[in-house]
């Protein structure tokens, strides 16, 4: 019996997980959402993921991949005559995959690393993110989105921070991205949050603050 | 099209990354200029070039640079589609697995390796980088299988993302990572028949000389 359709494995409190839904639902499909509880993950996340053991994974008629941009580039081609994620031109697709990879790999530890310190390593982090979404920024100039006018691979994978960032700010007591500092960065956050399928699924407000509320307490004090 | 463009190659000879790039352009028959750099001594081109991370490898190819070596080798493979194709131009699923092997050689191998050699023998975190080197090898042998390839019937891109690795299993042994003969006799078997295409024989390190090489960089840049 060959099992049939889309199912998603992830945790509602994952950025990961996000991009893999916002990428199914710009092309229309389908799928069923597995939550997992990481602390306690279940049999069959473990068997389509041995590997890293991690969220998100998509099962695609029985087919298992994992890896979260892997996932959406995968979601573009599999249904390529749906809406398209990823630019046409190979020079740009190197250019989009460039920026997620330094996004995933030097935002993201900047920004984690805004969250789990206090006092002058926290400053120090703030610095380091800041210079990151810099970076990231002038891929925005003279555009609506990292995409051009519509939303696009980039945005999928970046996007998350619109919503997540004001939220780490929040739990953290800092400041991060301003409009005098990083302009281009917050008219992005606005018109990203404001996309169809990035509203449909973003996780309550009060429900994500108390969760990374929560994290932060357990990592201040077990670092203590 | 740009495919008959100037390409230039920034490397450096003892890098993995840079010998993937060497590989690809080999197996597409493009020729190219190598420079190689010095990376005491960063060259205005390469930071011109690269100015995000101003690391090699690069690609240079009808005025504008790729960097990173995964995006690089499937730039040329959609550049230059044949002959050799590296990724299925028509199996999404094929393609997506192959990504996501690739980028486990990337975020697994090379940080065991890189903490195998820049650790103190003796403590607990070479001890753990050991063992995580070990478990990166045997979860690779366990992906490769009986087949010939890790693209299946054909030298592909996990192939040509992982080989450059194959010149270091004298240097894990020497730094006690394990045998590899003994622990992934698959890996070692696969290497010997990639070693035989000349973009590999080619490209590849020397493994005793790459070992004079880690010497050096331990001695530099390792933990005192």
């Amino acid at each position: 019996m060959a099992e049939k359709g889309v199912k998603v494995f992830g945790m509602w409190a994952s950025p990961m997980a996000i991009r893999v839904e916002w990428a199914l639902r710009l092309k229309g499909v389908e799928y069923e959402y597995v939550d997992e509880d990481l602390a306690n993950k279940s049999e069959a996340l473990l068997r389509y993921n041995p590997a890293t053991k991690k969220v998100p994974v998509l099962v695609h008629d029985g087919k298992p991949l994992a890896e979260s941009t892997v996932i959406v580039e995968y979601i573009d081609q599999a249904w390529n005559d749906g809406y398209p994620i990823m630019p046409a031109d190979p020079f740009d697709r190197a250019q989009a995959r460039f920026l997620a990879r330094f996004a995933e790999d030097k935002c993201n530890a900047a920004l984690f690393a805004i969250f789990v310190a206090t006092g002058e390593a926290q400053r120090k982090a703030v610095h380091e993110a800041q210079q990151c979404l810099k970076t990231l920024e002038t891929a925005l100039e003279g555009k609506r989105f990292f995409g051009g006018d519509a939303f696009g691979y980039v945005d999928v994978i970046v996007g998350w921070i619109a919503y997540w960032l004001p939220i780490i700010e929040e739990v953290s007591g800092v400041t991060v991205v301003t409009d005098e500092a990083l302009p281009l960065m917050n008219a992005w956050f606005g018109r990203v949050v404001d996309v169809d399928v990035v509203k449909a699924t973003l996780p309550p407000r009060d429900k994500l603050v108390a969760l990374n509320k929560a994290r932060r307490e357990q990592f201040l004090s077990a670092a203590a | 099209m740009a495919a008959t463009e100037e390409v230039t190659l920034l490397d450096l000879w003892a890098s993995p990354f840079g010998q993937r790039c060497r590989i690809a352009l080999a197996e597409k028959k493009v020729e190219y200029e190598y420079i190689e750099q010095n990376l005491a001594d960063k060259s205005e081109l390469l930071l011109r070039s690269n100015p995000v991370h101003k690391k090699i490898p690069v690609l240079l190819h009808a005025g504008r640079s790729i960097c990173e070596s995964l995006l690089i080798v499937e730039y040329i493979d959609e550049t230059w589609p044949s002959p050799s194709p590296l990724l299925p131009a028509d199996d999404p699923y094929a393609r997506a697995r192959a990504r996501f092997w690739a980028r486990y050689v990337d975020d697994k191998l090379f940080d065991c390796q890189t903490r195998l050699w820049k650790l103190k023998s003796g403590e607990p975190a070479h001890e753990q980088a050991k063992e995580d080197l070990v478990q990166a090898l045997t979860t690779l042998e366990a992906e490769l299988g009986d087949r010939d390839y890790f693209g299946g019937e054909a030298f592909g891109f996990v192939d040509v993302a992982l080989v450059p690795f194959t010149a270091w299993f004298h240097t894990y042994e020497k730094f006690g990572g394990g045998v590899a003969e003994e622990l992934c006799p698959r890996l070692v078997a696969w290497a010997h028949r990639c070693k035989e295409r000349n973009s590999v024989a080619m490209a590849i390190a020397d493994p005793h000389k790459l070992y004079d090489f880690v010497l050096y960089l331990k001695q530099k840049f390792g933990a005192k």
